[in-house]
């Protein structure tokens, strides 16, 4: 087993949440993992990615060959295609639809949009929205993961084991909200291979 | 056993905390900054008394290092690659005085300058130090080299330099901990003279560290860090160096290399083996991240050799960070690069955060200018230096930390007059204070704006050594008390604030500007950690 995933977002977005989690399952699972982040400058409102690698064999590189990587999990659309030099022919792309504009040139939504349809294996979701629908705006992150959840060979259970623990200073609460955004993200994502198939 | 998940920078200071270290110093400097904060974090540093503190600069940094060697402790001192520009006064010297306690100098590389001015390879720090060098290929062996590090420190009498690169420092892998040992009790050196540099004693003590060379490549060539792996394919020899080996391994997923291959994690250069190779290949690719220091050794000057391939005969880009597939190209394996980004992707550099003050800052200080030509404004490094960017398209200058004012006064000296330097806080104190003498004592005509934020921002927020000392410390250097003036860089305050740039621009002589108002990230921070303290404390009651 191997997953290269690349995580993108915009500096302060919190993509590290998402790869803590997923780090956390895999470790569980007795996986090999290597994760290489950003820090710095560019945190500051900029572009971010971290190259997050799980294997079930010792991994090399801490940086993931270029058309390799399995999946990019993008909390931004525009971040989402930043990478595409990254993804291999038949990688996911699953991203958030909901723009972060700290910028004057930001593309228009439509063509960003038709750029993100035209990727042969996509999955694009208001992560945003449906965390604002069941009141807790800050699990979009969640959302996202939960929509990659069915591509990451590991077991849901491990993920939802990985909020328990993540999450476990912060109280019950939290944890079941954010056990909830995995589980809409996860849905939108089978519903849409299900109607696909 | 149960492995830790740690970056590379927090596996040195594990390595460090467990190995015996006594005392870790340095200056923030991005990717080297979370060593210092793992140490400062941890309870069995805090629990054994390690002592662990924020320089006002690397040379400062460098030097306690040293004294707490000479006193016998194992000591480490971490410093971004161009942070050992700064230390290099005391650092080339601590070759020449030797350590007494383990000493290590961890000098962190930027290959492609994700965060820094340039990319220079502090390789060839260590090398005209004439000291020993480690360059860890993984978040173990970065644990693993710390300890051994300080046990060839010890044995050998010398400060030994671990050097690491940002892509190491800032990516986590697990890594097994060893059994921890105990610190050192003082103990001075034998010879209480070894460490006065009078010219007598430098020239044993320099006859003392070249003798020494010859111990240092045989340590090198029986290293467990660098290792010979013979291969059918001897039409290239391959030489790796740190974490370019795992970009070799990469590239052959699963299969053995088919070259015979040198990995380099101990430097001076083994050189029997580097010889071995060369002898048993038609050719030698040398792979290495920064600058060409293996292969310009390997080529030589002559170059009449056999084929040595690497970044000096363009087989590899002269610049930038290696990876998998720049190794690839390297060894005419197909590049595997997916699709193109799609045109309409926009760049999105970093940006002050919203309600920064250095925004307020900025906007003032453009408009006390308008009226000037442009090209006066010096500036410096830091979060302000964003604001270089647009919207603001402030600042003229950023080239080392203190720069900003010594620049003014050269380009007022040069009749750019009024010239401005925009300077932190941290920096100020950093290496700003130096240069504002200087000014004062030439009364220059410049407006020194001390942009006090109360912190060591773009590195994460660490304590700056200037709070509350600015005014006095001004004073002190000799800037006249009237033309010394506090902001509060808010919005609300900005027909003010001009008015007072625009006062101090048009006086003649040394003016201190400080626009002060928290870091709004530090002080988002100190905000949720009070109100946790204050939850806790109704918990409790």
């Amino acid at each position: 087993m191997k997953k290269d995933i690349i995580l993108a977002g915009v500096g302060g977005q919190g993509i590290l949440s998402i790869a803590a989690t997923i780090g956390t399952a895999a470790l569980s699972t007795g996986l090999f993992l290597k994760q290489a982040e950003v820090h710095g400058m560019s945190q500051r409102g900029g572009d971010v990615q971290s190259n997050l690698r799980i294997s079930d064999r010792e991994i090399a590189s801490d940086l993931i060959p270029q058309g390799k990587a399995d999946m990019i999990i993008s909390v931004e659309p525009m971040e989402s295609l930043r990478y595409l030099p990254m993804l291999s022919p038949e990688g996911w792309l699953v991203t958030n639809t909901k723009p972060y504009i700290n910028i004057r040139n930001y593309p228009e939504m439509d063509k960003l949009m038709a750029e993100i349809e035209a990727q042969p294996r996509h999955i694009a979701l208001d992560a945003d929205e449906i965390a604002r629908q069941m009141g807790s705006p800050k699990s979009a992150n969640m959302v996202i993961l939960g929509a990659a959840s069915p591509f990451l060979d590991i077991e849901y259970a491990s993920l939802q084991d990985a909020i328990r623990s993540l999450f476990r200073k912060k109280g019950e609460d939290v944890i079941q909200v954010n056990l909830d955004a995995l589980e809409a993200g996860r849905g939108f994502t089978t519903d849409k291979l299900n109607n696909r198939a | 056993m149960q492995k830790l998940l740690l970056l590379g920078d927090e596996a040195i200071a594990q390595g460090a905390i467990d190995a015996g270290l006594s005392g870790i110093y340095a200056y923030p400097g991005t990717p080297s900054t979370e060593i210092t904060e793992y140490v400062m974090h941890s309870k069995e540093a805090k629990s054994g008394k390690v002592v662990a503190s924020w320089g006002a600069n690397e040379k400062t940094a460098m030097e306690a290092a040293l004294g707490m060697s000479y006193a016998g402790k194992r000591a480490m001192v971490c410093m971004k690659h161009v942070g050992l520009n700064v230390a290099a006064d005391a650092f080339v010297n601590s070759a020449i005085t030797g350590a007494n306690g383990g000493l290590i100098v961890v000098a962190a590389d930027d290959p492609s300058m994700h965060s820094s001015q340039n990319e220079q390879d502090s390789r060839f720090y260590g090398k005209f130090a004439l000291i020993p060098i480690l360059e860890p290929g993984n978040q173990q062996e970065a644990y693993d080299m710390v300890h051994y590090g300080f046990d060839l420190s010890e044995k050998n009498g010398i400060p030994v330099m671990l050097r690491i690169t940002t892509r190491l420092a800032h990516s986590r892998s697990g890594v097994a901990l060893k059994e921890s040992r105990t610190q050192n009790e003082i103990r001075l050196p034998e010879n209480l003279r070894q460490f006065i540099l009078l010219p007598a004693n430098a020239r044993r003590q320099y006859k003392h560290l070249l003798t020494n060379q010859a111990a240092f490549i045989s340590a090198s060539e029986t290293s467990p860090f660098n290792k010979l792996t013979d291969h059918k394919d001897k039409s290239i020899g391959i030489i790796a160096c740190g974490l370019a080996y795992n970009y070799l391994v990469e590239n052959f997923a699963g299969h053995e290399v088919p070259h015979p291959v040198l990995r380099i994690g101990q430097y001076p250069l083994p050189e029997k083996m580097v010889r071995d190779l060369y002898d048993s290949c038609d050719s030698l690719l040398v792979l290495e991240d920064g600058y060409p220091i293996a292969e310009e050794l390997i080529r030589g000057f002559m170059n009449n050799g056999k084929p040595v391939k690497g970044r000096l005969d363009g087989t590899v880009p002269r610049d930038g960070e290696l990876n998998p597939n720049i190794v690839a190209r390297a060894l005419g394996l197909a590049d595997t690069r997916g699709r193109d980004i799609p045109a309409i992707v926009s760049s999105r550099p970093p940006s002050l955060c919203k309600g920064c003050p250095h925004i307020y800052s900025y906007n003032a200080l453009n408009e006390a200018l308008a009226s000037l030509s442009k090209g006066r404004v010096f500036s410096d490094i830091g979060c302000y230096t964003l604001g270089a960017l647009e919207p603001f398209d402030a600042i003229n200058s950023c080239v080392d930390m203190g720069a900003s004012i010594t620049m003014a006064k050269g380009a007022a000296d040069a009749g750019l007059v009024p010239a401005v330097a925009v300077i932190g806080d941290s920096t100020f104190t950093h290496s700003g204070m130096t240069g504002l003498l200087d000014a004062v004592i030439s009364k220059s005509p410049i407006t020194v704006m001390i942009l006090d934020n109360a912190t060591t921002a773009m590195t994460g927020g660490q304590n700056s050594a200037a709070v509350g000392k600015i005014e006095d410390i001004c004073l002190a250097i000799g800037v006249e008390k009237e033309h010394i003036r506090i902001l509060n860089p808010l919005q609300k305050h900005h027909e003010e604030n001009l008015r007072i740039m625009m006062e101090e621009i048009a006086y003649p002589g040394v003016s201190v500007v400080i626009p002060r108002r928290e870091c709004i990230q530090t002080a988002a921070r100190r905000l949720r950690e009070e109100k946790k303290k204050q939850e806790t404390s109704k918990a409790q009651a």
